[in-house]
C-alpha cells in the first residue's frame, strides 16, 4: 500500500472501494435475474451467472445489480436469463451459454438493444 | 477486486457475536463453497446493525432483505433459497414492531425512518477491518480537507459553530474545549479518546468503536491539527477486546495510508495514535482518573481546576473527548457547521446514540435527532414494552442519572429537558421499566454498583455512598424507620456537594430522582412493610391458590429447599420460614395457581 498524498489518490481509493459498495445498494437502475432451480444449474446456469458479472465488471457497470431467481416454469430453454432496465418491458432470454451472456450484456444492458434471437418472453409475466 | 453478485452482510458486533455469529459465518462460507458461489456472493462482517436482540443479524444486498436471528442450522437456507434460488426466506425475516422488513419496506419502517444516522452512519455498512470501505464512504476526506483547506483556527470556528457539545454525559460544548486546549500555551499537546463506557446497559461507544474504528482515529487526527497536538491516546476497557482489534487493525491501516505518522498527506503535519487498555474501573471515565491511568498511576481523580485543557498528560494541555462526540466530527467538516446546527433543538445540535435495554421490544443501538420525544424513542423505535406491561419509567444517565416517571414520555430528548426532570442525558444507556420493577430496588442495584465502584480517595464518596446503601438494604427488608427517607435526602445532596469527581457528585442521583416520583414507593417500604411490585424479597410472600391447584406436585419437586408439601392430586402449601422467594414454583406451574403477595 502507498501513502496517499494528495485529494487524487484519496479519490482513486474512493472510486475503487465505492464500486464494491455499490454492489450492496438496492437502488439500481437495472436487475438481471438468473434462473438457478436445479434445472438452470443442470444447463449450465452457474456459469452464466458468472459471464454476467464478470462482463458488467469489465465494462464497469454498478447500476446493475445480478440477482437469482428459482425455476420459471421455462425449463427446456434453460439457462434463462431475465434483463429488467428501468423503463422498459422485462426481456426473459433463453438458452444463455457465457458467450451468450456477454453479448446480453453488451447489447442489451450498455446498447440498449433486445438481443431478439434469444429472446422467449417479452413483458410482464 | 473480485466481482460479486450478492453481498451478504453478517452483523458483527459484539451482541451478535455472542449469539453465535462466527458459526454462522463459517457455516455460511462452507455453504457457499459447496455451491460454488464463493467467488461471486460475497461475505462480508460488518459493525453493529443497531437491532441486538434479535441477532445474529444477516442482510443480503442488492435486494436489502435482513434476517433475524439466524444460526447455524437455518442459514444454510439462506444460501439453498435465497442465494441460488432467488426466493426470500419469510419465516426468517427480521420483524421490527411494526411487522416485518422486507426491501419493500425497509425505508419506510419507523424503526429505520425516525432515526437520523450520524455517528453510527457506518454501522453494519462497511467492513470495519477494510480502510477502503470506509473511504467509499468520504472517510478521510475531512482529514484531507482540514489539513490542505483550512487554519486551525477555522477548524475550531467550524465545531464551535456547529453547537456540538460533549457526548460521554455533560455536554460541555466541545468547539471551546477544543478552543481552550489550542489557547494553553506549551511545547507539546495531547489529544485523548475516552472509549472507557463503564455505565451498566451502555454500549454505544463499543458500536462505534466495532463497526467504523476509522472515523475515531480521523476526528483525533483533525482534534489533533486543531489544537497543535502530536500524539493521541484511544483509553479503551480491557472488557472491549474486538473494538481494541479492531482499533489496532484501522491504526495499523492508517499508517499504511500515511493518515498516521509524520508529515500526513505531504503536509508538515505529524499525528500518531496509541491504544492504552484500562483495567476495569468505572471511576477511569472520570478525565482526571483516565489521565491518571494512562500515566501508568493509579486510576484515582484529581481536583479541578487545573482542567485537562490547562494541565493534563504529563502536566501537558490535554483535550478529551468521548467515542461518539469524535465520530460526529468528520461529517461536520464534510457538510459543514449549519448543516449539523440545522438537526436538533436550540441548545441541544445534532443526534444523540442510545443503547435501548430493559423492558423495550427492540433492545439495541439507535440514533435519533435531538429533541425526539422519549413517547417515539420507546414506543416509535423500541417497539413499546413487551407482554402487555405498562411502562412504569425510564431510567438514563447509568449510575449518574435517573428515573423519569411514564407520565413525562412527552418530553423531548435534550440536555436542558431531562437535567429539569433530575435525569441526565448521561452517556446514553437507556434502561426502560415496566410496571414489575420496584424502584426502591433499582435505586440500590445503581447504589451498590457506586459503592463497588468508588475509587476511596475522598470521604462523602467512600463513606456516604455506602450508609445510603445501608438505609437502603434496611428499608427493602422491611426494618425501614420513617426518619430513614428524609436521612437519605440530607446525605445525598451532602455527597454531591462535597465529593471529589463526578463519581461522587452524581452518585445519589438514582435514589434522590426515585425519592422524587415514586416517594409512595418507598414510604410503603418503610411504613406498611409492603413492596408494592413484589420484587423486594423480605417483603413478598408465595402462595398457592387452593381453587387452582391441582396437585401435580411439579412445584414440590423443583423446590431446591423443599419449602412445598403437598399429595398427588392434593392441594399443596409452601412453607415462607423455609421458602427461599427464588421463584422456581411460579415458572413451572401450568395452571397458574401460585402467586406473589406483600406482605
Amino acid at each position: 500500500m502507498s501513502k496517499v498524498k494528495s485529494l487524487e489518490d484519496l479519490m482513486k481509493i474512493k472510486e475503487q472501494a465505492l464500486k464494491e459498495l455499490q454492489m450492496r445498494d438496492s437502488k439500481k437502475k437495472g436487475k438481471i435475474v438468473v434462473a438457478m432451480g436445479t434445472c438452470g444449474i443442470a444447463a449450465g446456469a452457474k456459469d452464466t451467472l458468472r459471464a454476467i458479472v464478470e462482463a458488467l465488471d469489465k465494462n464497469h457497470i454498478v447500476d446493475v445489480a445480478v440477482v437469482q431467481s428459482g425455476c420459471m416454469g421455462l425449463c427446456e430453454v434453460e439457462p434463462t436469463v431475465e434483463v429488467r432496465m428501468e423503463g422498459q418491458d422485462p426481456i426473459i432470454y433463453g438458452h444463455v451459454t457465457p458467450e451468450q451472456a456477454e453479448r446480453i450484456v453488451k447489447q442489451h444492458v450498455i446498447e440498449g438493444k433486445v438481443v431478439s434471437d434469444l429472446v422467449v418472453r417479452k413483458g410482464e409475466v | 477486486m473480485a466481482v460479486s453478485t450478492n453481498t451478504i452482510l453478517i452483523c458483527a458486533g459484539g451482541a451478535c457475536i455472542s449469539a453465535g455469529e462466527k458459526s454462522v459465518k463459517q457455516v455460511l462460507e462452507e455453504k457457499l463453497r459447496e455451491y460454488a458461489l464463493d467467488g461471486v456472493v460475497r461475505v462480508v462482517e460488518t459493525g453493529c446493525m443497531g437491532a441486538c436482540d434479535l441477532g445474529p443479524i444477516v442482510a443480503v444486498f442488492p435486494e436489502g432483505v435482513y434476517y433475524q436471528k439466524v444460526n447455524a442450522e437455518n442459514v444454510k437456507k439462506i444460501v439453498e433459497e435465497h442465494i441460488l434460488k432467488g426466493r426470500v426466506v419469510e419465516e426468517m425475516l427480521f420483524e421490527g414492531p411494526q411487522g416485518k422488513i422486507t426491501e419493500e419496506v425497509h425505508e419506510e419502517h419507523p424503526f429505520f425512518k425516525k432515526q437520523v444516522k450520524i455517528a453510527t452512519r457506518n454501522l453494519g455498512i462497511i467492513d470495519p477491518m477494510n480502510i477502503d470501505e470506509y473511504i467509499a464512504r468520504d472517510g478521510y476526506f475531512a482529514l484531507i480537507k482540514t489539513l490542505t483547506q483550512m487554519s486551525p483556527e477555522e477548524v475550531i470556528e467550524t465545531v464551535k459553530k456547529s453547537g456540538l457539545r460533549g457526548r460521554g454525559g455533560a455536554g460541555f460544548p466541545t468547539g471551546l474545549k477544543w478552543e481552550l486546549t489550542r489557547k494553553s500555551p506549551a511545547d507539546k499537546k495531547f489529544v485523548v479518546c475516552n472509549a472507557d463506557e463503564g455505565d451498566p446497559g451502555a454500549f454505544m461507544d463499543r458500536s462505534i468503536l466495532e463497526g467504523d474504528p476509522h472515523t475515531v482515529l480521523e476526528a483525533m487526527t483533525i482534534a489533533g491539527y486543531a489544537i497543535g497536538g502530536q500524539k493521541g491516546y484511544v483509553y479503551v476497557r480491557a472488557e472491549y477486546p474486538l473494538a481494541i482489534e479492531r482499533l489496532r487493525n484501522a491504526i495499523k491501516q492508517a499508517r499504511e495510508y500515511g493518515f498516521l505518522g509524520e508529515n500526513i498527506l505531504g503536509t508538515d503535519f505529524s499525528f500518531d495514535i496509541e491504544i492504552r487498555i484500562g483495567a476495569g474501573a468505572f471511576v477511569c471515565g472520570e478525565e482526571t482518573a483516565l489521565m491518571n491511568s494512562i500515566e501508568g498511576k493509579r486510576g484515582q481523580p484529581n481536583v479541578k481546576p487545573p482542567y485537562p485543557a490547562q494541565k493534563g498528560l504529563w502536566g501537558y494541555p490535554t483535550l478529551i473527548n468521548n467515542v461518539e462526540t469524535f465520530a460526529n466530527i468528520p461529517p461536520i467538516i464534510i457538510k459543514g457547521a449549519d448543516w449539523f446546527a440545522s438537526i436538533g433543538t436550540e441548545t441541544s445540535k445534532g443526534t444523540k446514540v442510545f443503547a435501548l435495554a430493559g423492558k423495550v421490544k427492540n433492545t439495541g443501538i439507535v440514533e435519533v435527532p435531538m429533541g425526539i420525544t422519549l413517547r417515539e424513542l420507546i414506543y416509535d423505535i423500541g417497539g413499546g414494552v413487551p407482554n402487555g406491561k405498562k411502562l412504569k419509567a425510564i431510567q438514563t444517565g447509568g449510575p449518574s442519572g435517573g428515573c423519569i416517571p411514564a407520565e413525562y414520555l412527552d418530553t423531548p430528548v435534550d440536555y436542558e429537558s431531562l437535567k429539569k426532570l433530575g435525569a441526565i442525558m448521561g452517556s446514553g444507556g437507556m434502561i426502560v421499566m415496566d410496571e414489575d420493577t420496584c424502584m426502591v430496588d433499582v435505586a440500590k442495584f445503581f447504589l451498590q454498583f457506586t459503592v463497588d465502584e468508588s475509587c476511596g480517595k475522598c470521604v462523602p464518596c467512600r463513606e456516604g455512598t455506602k450508609r445510603m446503601l445501608e438505609i437502603l438494604e434496611k428499608i427493602t427488608s422491611g426494618e425501614g424507620e420513617e426518619e430513614d427517607i428524609e436521612k437519605l435526602e440530607e446525605l445525598g445532596q451532602t455527597i454531591i456537594d462535597s465529593s471529589l469527581c463526578g463519581l461522587g457528585q452524581t452518585a445519589p442521583n438514582p435514589v434522590l430522582s426515585t425519592l422524587k416520583y415514586f416517594k409512595d414507593e418507598y414510604e410503603a417500604h418503610v411504613k406498611e412493610k409492603i413492596c408494592p411490585a413484589k420484587v423486594c424479597k423480605s417483603l413478598i410472600r408465595y402462595v398457592i391458590d387452593p381453587d387452582k391447584c391441582v396437585g401435580c406436585t411439579a412445584c414440590a419437586r423443583v423446590c431446591p429447599v423443599n419449602a412445598i408439601s403437598g399429595e398427588v392430586r392434593k392441594i399443596h402449601n409452601i412453607d415462607p420460614e423455609i421458602c427461599t422467594r427464588c421463584g422456581s414454583c411460579i415458572e413451572v406451574c401450568r395452571f397458574g395457581a401460585i402467586s406473589k403477595v406483600s406482605p
